[in-house]
């Protein structure tokens, strides 16, 4: 889904806020919940790739306007209510308040019927899929002309994943870009290199 | 959020509602928050990142390991990779070559070398930004590079993950590997710090 959360190459940002050696975490809550993902996720109630969908689909508004860690809450948060482990009106009668959820997933695909093995060398194009569920595909490089410099490990293909869909686990290429030619006269002269799983990848004639 | 949402209660009210729901599965099997938060600093740690780059400085043979099969160089150090983390690759930065990482979706980042994401590292101003103005944005980060130096940024938008092995600097060169671990800081296995004899 082309989310708020997609933001590699977004304008209009202003400084990075770094502090060196600063805590990971701004409050004692920040850290409970760093450490509950974790647990959660031992549960295995769900998978990485429902739970990356789950911050995905927070809303907009409270998506920009949310730290870190509430994104993470609010996430595992819709995914319980989601698998049934608990209801939204369970949740906000324990916190004694609201509990703004994420919105509803739409659906998920299966791996591209004719995904094909790369060489390292090759140029590939990114396909210009549009899909309303999870992908692992930022915008930026959508429909662009790289270089495969590698293949990664076989991982399992998060449009399907996180969807509870049947896919085949597809390795993932390293695609090296120029971001000269993903933002022609916009971008500063760097190379770019992104992990992109073999079905958003097609040959170039 | 709707117009007919409450206000949401207080994070801290919400985490601990979160906690209670999953309190019996995790007690099923062993598990708590209290306990997780030790193995997390115990683990989750930018020391073992830092000790991995000290051995680099000081065996060769180490280096090639490393940089041929990142998973099984670091198992040398007893460090894993949590189960969805398939391979870690290690990008060496050289005068030629400065990589910097980033997760331009969410904020994947290889945990049992560099620890927690710090926050800017989460912030939308560093994943929006670092793909499109790298050198600008490693300039106001403390970290300029030289104009002949080429900039690789790595989106770790799958399931592999990515340290930087920063430069040694040269008046460490001779020195043992602990001392040679305390200057290594966790902004440097990100890419957007160098390190100096002081430390970071």
């Amino acid at each position: 889904m082309d989310g708020m959360h997609d933001l590699g190459g977004r304008q209009g940002f202003g400084k990075v806020g770094i502090v060196p050696k600063a805590s990971p975490f701004q409050a004692a809550w920040e850290k409970r919940a760093y450490a509950l993902r974790s647990m959660a996720a031992q549960l295995g109630l769900y998978n990485v790739d429902e739970y990356r969908h789950a911050v995905e689909r927070m809303d907009p508004r409270h998506s920009v306007s949310a730290s870190y860690y509430e994104r993470v809450i609010t996430a595992i948060a819709t995914l319980l209510v989601e698998k049934g482990v608990t209801t939204k009106a369970e949740l906000e009668a324990i916190a004694g308040g609201g509990f703004a959820l994420s919105h509803p997933s739409a659906g998920g695909r299966t791996n591209a019927a004719d995904r094909k093995s790369f060489q390292r060398g090759e140029r590939v194009r990114v396909r210009n899929d549009f899909v309303p569920g999870h992908i692992r595909l930022p915008g930026y490089i959508r429909g662009k002309t790289g270089v495969v410099m590698y293949e990664g490990p076989l991982t399992p293909f998060p449009d399907a994943h996180a969807h509870g869909i049947e896919a085949a686990d597809e390795p993932t290429y390293d695609v090296q870009f120029r971001s000269e030619e993903l933002w022609p006269g916009g971008a500063e002269q760097a190379v770019i290199h992104v992990a992109v799983f073999q079905s958003y990848l097609e040959a170039v004639a | 959020m709707a117009s007919h949402q409450a206000p949401n209660a207080s994070m801290e009210q919400r985490l601990a509602a979160v906690e209670r729901v999953l309190e019996v599965r995790a007690h099923d099997k062993g598990l708590s928050v209290d306990g997780t938060i030790e193995m997390v600093e115990e683990k989750f740690v930018s020391e073992n990142g830092a000790k991995v780059v000290a051995r680099v400085w000081t065996d060769p043979a180490f280096r090639a390991r490393l940089l041929a099969d990142g998973k099984a160089a670091i198992a040398e150090f007893g460090i894993g990779l949590p189960a969805i983390q398939r391979q870690v690759y290690v990008l060496e930065n050289t005068p030629a070559v400065h990589n910097v990482i980033v997760c331009t979706l969410c904020s994947c980042t290889a945990t049992t070398l560099i620890g927690p994401p710090p926050n800017w590292y989460e912030d939308l101003e560093y994943r929006a930004r670092v793909v499109r103005e790298a050198r600008t944005v490693l300039q106001e980060m403390g970290c300029p590079v030289a104009p002949e130096t080429e900039i690789r940024v790595w989106d770790t938008t799958a399931d592999t993950r990515f340290m930087v092995l920063p430069m040694q600097p040269p008046e460490t060169i001779g020195w043992p590997e602990d001392r040679l671990a305390a200057i290594v800081t966790r902004d440097s296995l990100i890419g957007v710090a160098r390190l100096s004899a002081a430390g970071g």
